[in-house]
């Protein structure tokens, strides 16, 4: 049974316009010890739909579909149930450490609070746990850390700590966004092989959303592609990467720099920019910066189906083996 | 810490900046300092006129009569009432702490209840909630002070009978032992309940209407100081942690918001002295409101000079503070 | 929060001018401040007796023949009610017009300037500030002695100061933006930066704080005639007036219909400022775009 399996879930945010569909039915499910990469650019709907899962939505958001946590689901569940669930099974890590923690509680209140609660830990236990922690996410002199506010750190150390803080309760599942987009890219390798490693260990399950293709292609097990709310293209991530069938996905790799082409190819752009969420053309969202695109990309929206060993939402599929 | 020392050296000079202010107003009182300080009988004899000149050097050219009020003032001096014949430093000890009683329970009132509507008002914002309390608390800093002394003291004392009208305690009853000089907290000190209670019953009334500026205030400074911080990502992952919601508002919302509501607390401080001048004639409350007002009427000049030096340099003490304390709740200020 | 900000970059974005006339609050301020102006304009013919005239029977209760009721000289509250609106008002106004104008002044001279002049200035405002209102425009007006005129010059001795420091904030940074700088290197002459560029910048803030001080002012000038350092009696003046209800109690409509005219015009100064300053100051604006998660 997959840790999580999410089905067709859509979120509408209020706007002063109105509601606005952010998320428009997307599915996906992650397996223990498994990291699912979660890709897209800016506005696609991938955090939102993270949130949605935690209930973290602002209020008078509205989510529909099935959110299966261990069997649960996470949208119906009554408040008070997943704030039990939260912090405790299900983690989550935010995409600026500079932010994500509370810069006048020291690091030790952050990283014992919720482990008191959810564990029912005792103040020394809660302690001990919160030491191995710290050494456990390779952050030196745990006790004086302890007693540490987070301006005391760098930005990596800080996401160590806050990736420290999620796993406390030794979660199932970690919901990492952006971790390390705020970062150094020196720090960002340190961070990865750091989940990548927690994840063995731990048999935890994660979901690393990012827009950088890159950072998925070393620890990533299966990728999942968001366009404009919606999965344009899934599957392993080699599969995925290494030949792209969705015009998106392929168009997002042209414009990773390939050190070892970049001599013969130039650094790819996509042209035009992603829609407005709420402003959607009809069809296909990507159409009009499609160069593929036919008429039936314009009027009808293409599904989410199974095509050879992934799944594509693409009914030109010009990249077709 | 070389903040801290700049800005105390800010408030030193301030401070003298304030005994000259107050010193050139009062001099600008067209009068005869000898006779009503020394009242009718003593201004005839000119030897004691004589000697009351030479001690406020009321012969020398304003500069050097201002030397001569620093010196006094510097050792305790700060001249005769001419309404009390008292020395203004001992009417200022006589005053001060019934003021500082009302002040105390008043700005405590205010401020809890202020953060709470605050707070409620920002999680709340843009629902009625949010919109009642913007509403009541512009209305809060609208009433006049002594419009709302007057209806209290009408309602609460002439048609229900439930407060006293006025002073500090029943007619004919003696305070407690003076060790801090505020009623209730000396009452308890002795261990006489019935005098606190009475001293409580009491304050209530000017309390309250003191406060209800303060209330609004505090309210609009909570809101908006709890809007800036609730956003953050911080609090995004307090509630992804499965902290309880009461946890989430307390510990990182209203702990992220105090140091910017605790910048108007000097702005408070003024609030209460502004009403306590207006408040205290009211409910015939021996404070240093009232001390203020019958000086600035009757042109006491020692004392209007004292008064307004005193709570003039208690202002920008407080002011001062303030700036220190906001370094002390946050950690990453407190470091620099 | 990418795509949430996203999402509400998409938002049409409404102008200023329509921004003002929704809030709700503004428009009520504005009524009853109008409907104030009104009254004073034409009390005479609104006031149904003359509000010093001692003709009625002494501290008789609201009625049909006296809405408010009459005080203790049988004098028409009503009546003098009406008749004090002719008082606060317009020196309210022309107290606050001066401050500003003082104030402004100061504060663009402290900012152009910058230097020793600029600290000089800021100092004698620090010193201002240092007092609580109130002790300083007692003291002010006892020293000039007792009367409306000198209340109201106490009050402008301390209103002063807040504009000369937003001015001179707004003239620091605008003098320091790119198309001051440039202008000043074409050559144009203080004068002319300071009217042409700096003015239209300092005006919006300046006339925020204006009717937020104009409420403020009402109150300390009420206060101070309420304290008898202001309008001295007969004067229909509100703050003595309520002064006068205090002394009688038991006969509450003396005091409580003054009150509530001094609290209906301050409030309308303070929707009305309240929402302007939402209007002038995104950063504290209520708009609904406040939402994230």
């Amino acid at each position: 049974m997959s840790v999580l399996e999410v089905d067709s879930l859509r979120v509408q945010l209020p706007t002063p316009s109105g509601d606005v569909t952010i998320v428009d039915g997307v599915d996906y499910a992650v397996e223990a010890g498994e990291v699912l990469g979660v890709a897209g650019e800016s506005g696609s709907g991938k955090t939102i739909s993270m949130l949605a899962l935690l209930g973290l939505l602002p209020e008078r958001s509205t989510v529909h579909g099935t959110a299966r946590f261990e069997g649960r689901d996470l949208i119906t569940m009554p408040r008070r149930e997943l704030r039990d669930i939260a912090g405790r099974d299900l983690a989550m890590v935010f995409q600026d450490p500079f932010t994500s923690l509370h810069p006048m509680l020291s690091v030790g209140k952050q990283l014992t609070e919720h482990v008191r609660r959810h564990l029912h830990l005792d103040r020394a236990a809660s302690q001990r746990r919160a030491v191995e922690l710290l050494e456990d996410v390779r952050i030196p002199d745990p006790e004086a850390a302890l007693r540490a506010f987070p301006h005391h750190f760098s930005g990596g150390m800080r996401q160590r700590i806050a990736i420290a803080i999620a796993l406390a309760c030794r979660p199932k599942l970690l919901i990492a966004d952006e971790p390390t987009t705020a970062l150094d890219v020196t720090v960002q390798a340190g961070i990865l092989r750091l989940l990548d490693r927690l994840r063995r260990e731990h048999e935890l399950a994660v979901i690393l959303i990012t827009h950088d293709l890159g950072v998925l292609s070393s620890i990533a097990d299966r990728v999942s592609i968001f366009y404009a709310g919606r999965v344009v293209e899934s599957g392993a991530r080699d599969a995925v990467l290494t030949h792209p069938r969705h015009p998106y996905t392929h168009a997002l790799l042209d414009a990773l720099p390939h050190p070892e082409v970049s001599k013969e190819r130039p650094l790819v752009a996509i042209g035009g920019a992603p829609p407005a969420p709420g402003r959607l053309p009809t069809g296909c969202a990507f159409n009009p910066r499609c160069a593929h695109a036919v008429e039936t990309c314009r009027l009808e929206v293409p599904q989410l189906v199974v095509a050879g060993d992934r799944r594509l939402a693409c009914p030109v599929d010009p990249f077709r083996a | 810490m070389r903040f801290v020392l700049r800005r105390l050296v800010a408030l030193v000079f301030l401070s003298i900046g304030i005994t000259a202010v107050a010193f050139v107003l009062t001099q600008l009182v067209p009068s005869n300092a000898a006779a009503t300080n020394l009242g009718e009988q003593a201004a005839g004899d000119p030897a004691a006129v004589k000697a009351f000149d030479q001690h406020y050097g009321l012969n020398h050219p304003l500069p050097v009569r201002y030397l001569i009020y620093l010196d006094h003032l510097v050792h305790g001096d700060l001249g005769q009432s001419s309404v009390t014949h008292d020395a203004v430093t001992h009417d200022l000890g006589q005053f001060i702490p019934a003021t500082a009683e009302l002040a105390l329970y008043s700005i405590l009132f205010a401020a809890i209840v202020g953060i709470v509507f605050g707070t409620i008002a920002a999680l709340r914002r843009n629902r009625p909630a949010d919109h009642a309390l913007r509403v009541l608390s512009l209305a809060g800093i609208s009433m006049p002070t002594f419009w709302i002394a007057l209806v209290a003291l009408y309602v609460g004392f002439y048609e229900l009978g439930w407060f006293p009208g006025a002073g500090r305690l029943n007619p004919g009853v003696n305070p407690p032992p003076s060790v801090t000089g505020l009623y209730t907290i000396d009452a308890l000190i002795a261990g006489e309940f019935g005098l606190f209670w009475q001293a409580l019953h009491s304050l209530i009334l000017p309390a309250l209407v003191l406060a209800a500026f303060n209330v609004s205030l505090l309210t609009r400074f909570t809101r908006s100081a709890v809007l800036e911080v609730i956003g953050n990502d911080y609090v995004r992952a307090a509630r992804a942690k499965g902290l309880p919601e009461r946890i989430v508002v307390v510990r990182y919302i209203l702990r992220a918001a105090l140091p910017s509501v605790v910048t108007v607390l000097g702005l408070v401080f003024a609030n209460v002295l502004t009403g306590a001048v207006l408040v205290e004639k009211i409910f015939s409350w021996p404070g240093i409101g009232q001390y203020a007002y019958e000086a600035a009427v009757n042109l006491d000049v020692p004392a209007i000079a004292g008064v307004s030096i005193f709570v003039a340099v208690v202002y920008v003490t407080i002011n001062f503070i303030v700036d220190v304390l906001y370094g002390v709740i946050d950690p990453r200020i407190r470091i620099t | 929060m990418s795509s949430l900000a996203y999402a509400l970059r998409a938002r049409p974005r409404a102008s200023w001018i329509p921004a003002a006339w929704r809030q709700p609050l503004a428009i009520v301020g504005i009524v009853i401040a109008a409907a104030w102006i009104v009254i004073a304009i034409f009390a005479p013919l609104i006031a149904p007796d003359d509000p010093l005239a001692q003709t009625f029977t002494p501290a008789a209760g609201p009625s049909w023949h006296h809405l408010f009721g009459t005080d203790e000289l049988g004098r028409d509250v009503f009546s003098r009610v009406i008749s004090g609106s002719r008082v606060s008002l317009p020196i309210a106004v022309t107290l606050v017009a001066l401050a500003a104008t003082i104030g402004s002044i100061v504060g663009a001279v402290a900012g152009y300037f910058r230097g020793v002049v600029d600290g000089i200035l800021m100092r004698s405002t620090d010193l201002v500030f240092a007092f609580p209102p109130i002790i300083l425009a007692m003291v002010v007006a006892a020293v000039l002695g007792r009367g409306l005129f000198n209340a109201a010059l106490a009050i402008v001795v301390v209103a002063w100061p807040s504009y000369a420091r937003v001015v001179r904030g707004l003239v620091l940074s605008v003098g320091d933006s790119e198309y001051v700088q440039s202008a000043r290197l074409l050559g144009a002459s203080s004068r002319r930066t300071l009217v042409r560029d700096v003015l239209p910048n300092v005006a919006g803030p300046v006339f925020v704080l204006a009717t937020l001080d104009l409420a403020n002012a009402i109150l300390l000038l009420s206060g101070l005639s309420f304290l008898g350092l202001g309008a001295q009696p007969p004067k229909a003046e509100w703050g003595s007036m309520v002064a006068e209800g205090t002394q009688y109690f038991q006969w509450w409509w003396i005091g409580t219909f003054p009150g509530l005219a001094i609290f209906t015009v301050v409030l309308a100064f303070n929707f009305l400022g309240d929402s302007l300053r939402d209007v002038f100051d995104p950063r504290t604006a209520r708009r609904d775009a406040e939402v994230e998660p």
